[in-house]
């Protein structure tokens, strides 16, 4: 791709370009800081930068979009190194938390805001900022609302009129931060079917900070999972759930129990028992096998690879979950079917019937 | 028996609700209230009004006939229209700077702005003289150059400025704060150049607080009396504004007179209150975060 | 590259315009406000604590300091006390011309000074519409230290009305509730729930109000008749040695009032500091 001058107008309309994203480092006086990251968006991807709070996501996407400066590292779009691009030059789809539409202007003024801004010699004609915004009033399906202010509208359709404003601009990428935080549980499942939607229908490189991890993995092509600065994992929703490079992601992607195992020529043993979880051939000696609720099987007390006394009985949908409390007071969950006869009160044993291999430290 | 003594114990006050006092407190607590209001601030506001208009509407105008009130009216009119504007823009620059940005000492900046409150108008005066007057710091220098300061236009400025220094500034940090910096970010995202975010984003967003301020930086401006009576050396139809040349006028036992220039100033208090509640009344969210006073 | 503060500072925002703004503050602070007080202090200092001393402790200053002091204090407590009761009524009942009434607190702050004064002067002259009433009494209060107090209320008023105004607008009628189904009587409600939470705001006001009367000039002079040691305020006795050209003696007592001034402000701030982390509010 060539290279965009500081002051180029919108290129290469409707081609997706690469963020990536070499070696950012930033060091904040309170939480939030961010060690040595290197990430990659491909072309036209949705990828989720899913952590919880103050692990460093927001700070990221706000590099990324030039918000924030980095102490060290680069930010590329296609190949471009944006790094010392001011916000405005940097041509991004910024959609805020809260949204940050402008309270005193109109729907339709605060989509074509960002056309309106351009320099003369690139600014589009009256006509066709006024095309241009009934086009994406369509997109976001708001049609007819151009003359409310912000305050009139539901806290889903502001987030559509905020998105629809990043989109205006034709940016290189949309970045979207906390898209469905502020939005209640109903509103919130309706927006991800219709951002997904939005996407494939625009091919933008997409990247959406979420410390939902239901969020991320049904609508992102790529999640990367941060904890405290550091990038623990970028992998498709399958990969960082089946496979996940550290116990954080492991843990951090549901509820996951861990058991100490003892390694040895490639067999992993609990409490001396054998497990039928392969292991790397590298790891020796101890390390940690965490398991999520259906790699254990409840089995009659004294079998098993562990004990312990059943404490609750809940239903989950279409499942039942046990809990059980072990010896040391320790309590994991295990689900078993609806018709399960286990009751509270009945010991049990549990048999380990899969999990994943960390080693220990 | 306790049955008809509990029903006995309710009747005694039907509708006492929990939350409020009794009718006769309430009427009580009104009562005195509004007599009090009315000693201390009724009455003297009304007294301004009928004094002035003691010998008539000729001789309320009459006042305004005089050489020295066209000229102290003139002179006050002179300095606020430097004193309020130089204040504005101080305001705006210092709200920006604190609401829009982290770095420390802040608070102490915050207070620092806030001073000329707590300083008495008179002392407010006396420390421009102790810069500028012939025993000053820079008055033997000022002198020999043909400068004056005090006692003439500038210092009479300077006076005002000092006690109007915190109007616009106080009340625009903590709306400016509450706003956050979400907006004018979007905004530079959108391609918006610094000036132009601040022009269709920020002033937009902070327009009614900013009037709310200019308009009680400007009745400060034109009734300061204390800080300027200082500065001012009292030449006629020089130095004097207007809170002056009333003071002048009372003292001359020309009472019609006086207070027919002083309900000038009453009646610019008035309008200043009446747009200050209508302010409060039809924007008031748009204002919240600033602080009465 | 660069400096690391400016690095600092610079991150923290991509909003532009920070060193500007900062930079036109600092300089219109500092040449509009501190460097004219730098003046006093250096005018101060260059007399000394003996010089200061001495002044202080000629009859006729201190005579006037006194009255300054002494009768802010009461004006102030008068004000906060009947501030209280105005806020109470403006805020929790209802009658006709209330919103009239809330907008007519402010008069003291938008009035100027010296129209007050005159005004002030002339209701409580012996022969003025209160005055008049006042005098069979045997009740004299323009040119009295008395007339000093009206004047000193009559300032003080919108300070302890509006901070006391916002935090019984806060009360929660909840609490109210509360208190009575526990079997509380009103009045132990009033005094018992309701009323702490206010006081800092009471005391604010009250520390507002007094700051504001110590250095009231133009409201008092012309009701208070400004008898050397009777009724004369320190602000006025500036005054007359300045027209004296007595500058170090006007110095002495601005300095004496600015060092009063500056530790009720400490002191509201303290107070301020103390309640927001005792009742979560300022």
């Amino acid at each position: 791709m060539a290279p965009i001058s500081p002051v180029a107008p919108i290129a290469e309309q409707g081609q997706a370009v690469d963020i990536r994203v070499a070696g950012v480092t930033k060091a904040f006086a309170g939480s939030a800081a961010l060690h040595d990251i290197d990430l990659t968006v491909r072309p036209g991807e949705l990828l989720a930068l899913l952590g919880p709070s103050g692990s460093g996501k927001t700070t990221l996407l706000r590099i990324i979009a030039g918000l924030a400066q980095a102490d060290r590292g680069q930010v590329f779009f296609g190949g471009l190194d944006a790094t010392t691009f001011p916000v405005q030059k940097r041509q991004v789809g910024f959609v805020f938390q809260h949204y940050a539409l402008f309270k005193h202007m109109s729907v339709a003024d605060n989509i074509g805001y960002g056309l309106r801004v351009r320099e003369r010699t690139n600014r589009p004609s009256k006509t066709e900022i006024r095309r241009r915004i009934s086009e994406l009033l369509d997109l976001v399906q708001l049609s007819g609302y151009e003359n409310r202010f912000p305050a009139q509208l539901s806290g889903g359709q502001r987030q559509r009129v905020a998105l629809a404003r990043a989109l205006a601009v034709e940016p290189r990428v949309l970045l979207l931060d906390e898209p469905f935080g502020a939005l209640d549980a109903k509103v919130r499942k309706d927006l991800r079917a219709w951002l997904r939607d939005i996407h494939e229908r625009t091919g933008k490189t997409t990247v959406f900070v979420t410390h939902d991890q239901d969020e991320a993995l049904e609508l992102a092509d790529r999640v990367a999972v941060l904890n405290q600065g550091r990038l623990e994992q970028v992998g498709s929703p399958d990969e960082v759930q089946d496979h996940p490079a550290t116990p954080f992601v492991m843990t951090f992607l549901g509820q996951a129990v861990r058991f100490s195992a003892d390694i040895r020529d490639g067999r992993v043993l609990v409490n001396g028992k054998l497990v039928s979880v392969a292991a790397p051939r590298s790891t020796i000696g101890l390390a940690s096998l965490y398991c999520r609720p259906w790699h254990l099987k409840p089995v009659q007390a004294g079998h098993g690879h562990h004990q312990g006394l059943i404490t609750g009985v809940r239903r989950l949908g279409s499942m039942r979950r046990i809990e059980v409390t072990q010896a040391d007071g320790t309590r994991l969950e295990i689900e078993a079917p609806l018709a399960t006869n286990l009751r509270v009160g009945e010991e049990i044993g549990l048999d380990i019937q899969d999990g994943v291999i960390f080693r220990e430290g | 028996m306790s049955d008809l003594s509990a029903a006995l114990v309710l009747t005694d006050s039907p509708q006492q609700s929990v939350v409020t006092e009794s009718k006769l407190i309430r009427r009580l607590a009104i009562s005195i209230a509004l007599v009090f209001l009315l000693l201390f601030l009724v009455l003297p506001l009304v007294v301004v009004f009928v004094e002035a208009f003691r010998r008539g509407l000729a001789g309320f105008l009459a006042a305004f006939q005089e050489a020295d009130a066209l000229a102290a009216i003139q002179l006050t009119l002179t300095v606020a229209a430097i004193a309020v504007p130089a204040n504005l823009v101080f305001g705006l620059a210092a709200s920006w700077a604190i609401a829009k940005f982290e770095f420390k000492g802040k608070s102490l900046l915050i207070t620092l702005i806030d001073l000329p409150f707590s300083v008495s108008p008179v002392v407010s005066g006396l420390i421009y003289l102790l810069l500028f007057g012939a025993q000053g710091l820079f008055g033997p220098w000022l002198m020999a150059h043909g400068i004056k300061i005090a006692f003439a236009l500038p210092g009479i400025v300077l006076a005002t400025i000092f006690v109007t220094f915190p109007f616009v500034a106080r009340q625009l940090i903590p709306l400016m704060q509450e706003q956050g910096t979400a907006e004018e970010e979007a905004a530079l995202t959108l391609g918006a150049s610094g000036w132009r975010t601040f022009l269709t984003v920020t002033l937009p967003n902070i327009k009614w607080g900013l009037l709310y301020g200019v308009l009680l930086c400007n009745a400060r401006a034109m009734g300061e009396f204390g800080a300027v009576s200082v500065v001012s050396g009292h030449i006629r139809g020089l130095t004097n504004t207007i809170p002056l040349h009333v003071e002048i006028l009372y003292n001359e036992y020309n009472f019609v007179a006086a207070f027919a220039v002083a309900s000038l100033l009453a009646s610019l208090a008035l309008v200043t209150l009446a747009l200050k509640s209508f302010l409060e009344w039809r924007h008031g969210a748009d204002l919240a975060g600033g602080t009465h006073r | 590259m660069r400096p690391a503060l400016s690095l600092r500072l610079k991150q923290s925002s991509v909003l532009p315009g920070f060193g500007v703004t900062l930079g036109y503050t600092l300089l219109y602070l500092g040449l509009l406000v501190l460097l004219p007080l730098g003046a006093l202090v250096v005018k101060a200092s260059g007399i000394g604590i003996a010089g200061i001393a001495a002044t202080a402790t000629e009859p006729r200053v201190a005579a006037a300091l006194k009255t300054s002091f002494g009768i802010s204090l009461l004006a102030a407590g008068v004000a906060s006390l009947f501030g209280l009761l105005t806020a109470w009524v403006l805020s929790r009942y209802d009658f006709p011309g209330r919103k009239l009434i809330d907008a007519i607190v402010d008069l003291p702050f938008a009035l100027p000074t010296a129209v007050a004064g005159i005004a002030l002067a002339a209701l409580y002259a012996p022969n003025g519409w209160v005055g008049s009433l006042l005098e069979p009494l045997g009740l004299k209060v323009a040119y009295t230290p008395l007339g000093i107090f009206i004047a000193l209320v009559f300032i003080g008023l919108p300070f302890a009305v509006r901070t006391v105004q916002p935090l019984i607008a806060e009360i929660e009628g909840e609490l109210e509730e509360a208190s009575a189904t526990l079997g509380a009587s009103r009045w132990r409600t009033l005094w018992s729930i309701l009323l702490p939470p206010l006081l800092p705001g009471v005391l604010t006001g009250f520390a507002l109000a007094f700051a504001r009367a110590v250095g009231e000039y133009g409201s008092v002079i012309f009701i208070a008749g400004n008898l050397p040691y009777v009724s004369e305020i320190a602000p006025l006795l500036i005054v007359i040695k300045l027209s004296e050209y007595d500058y170090t003696g006007a110095t002495v007592i601005a300095t004496i009032m600015l060092a009063i001034s500056f530790s009720v402000l400490l002191l509201i701030n303290l107070l301020q500091a103390w309640s927001r982390r005792r009742f979560g509010h300022v």
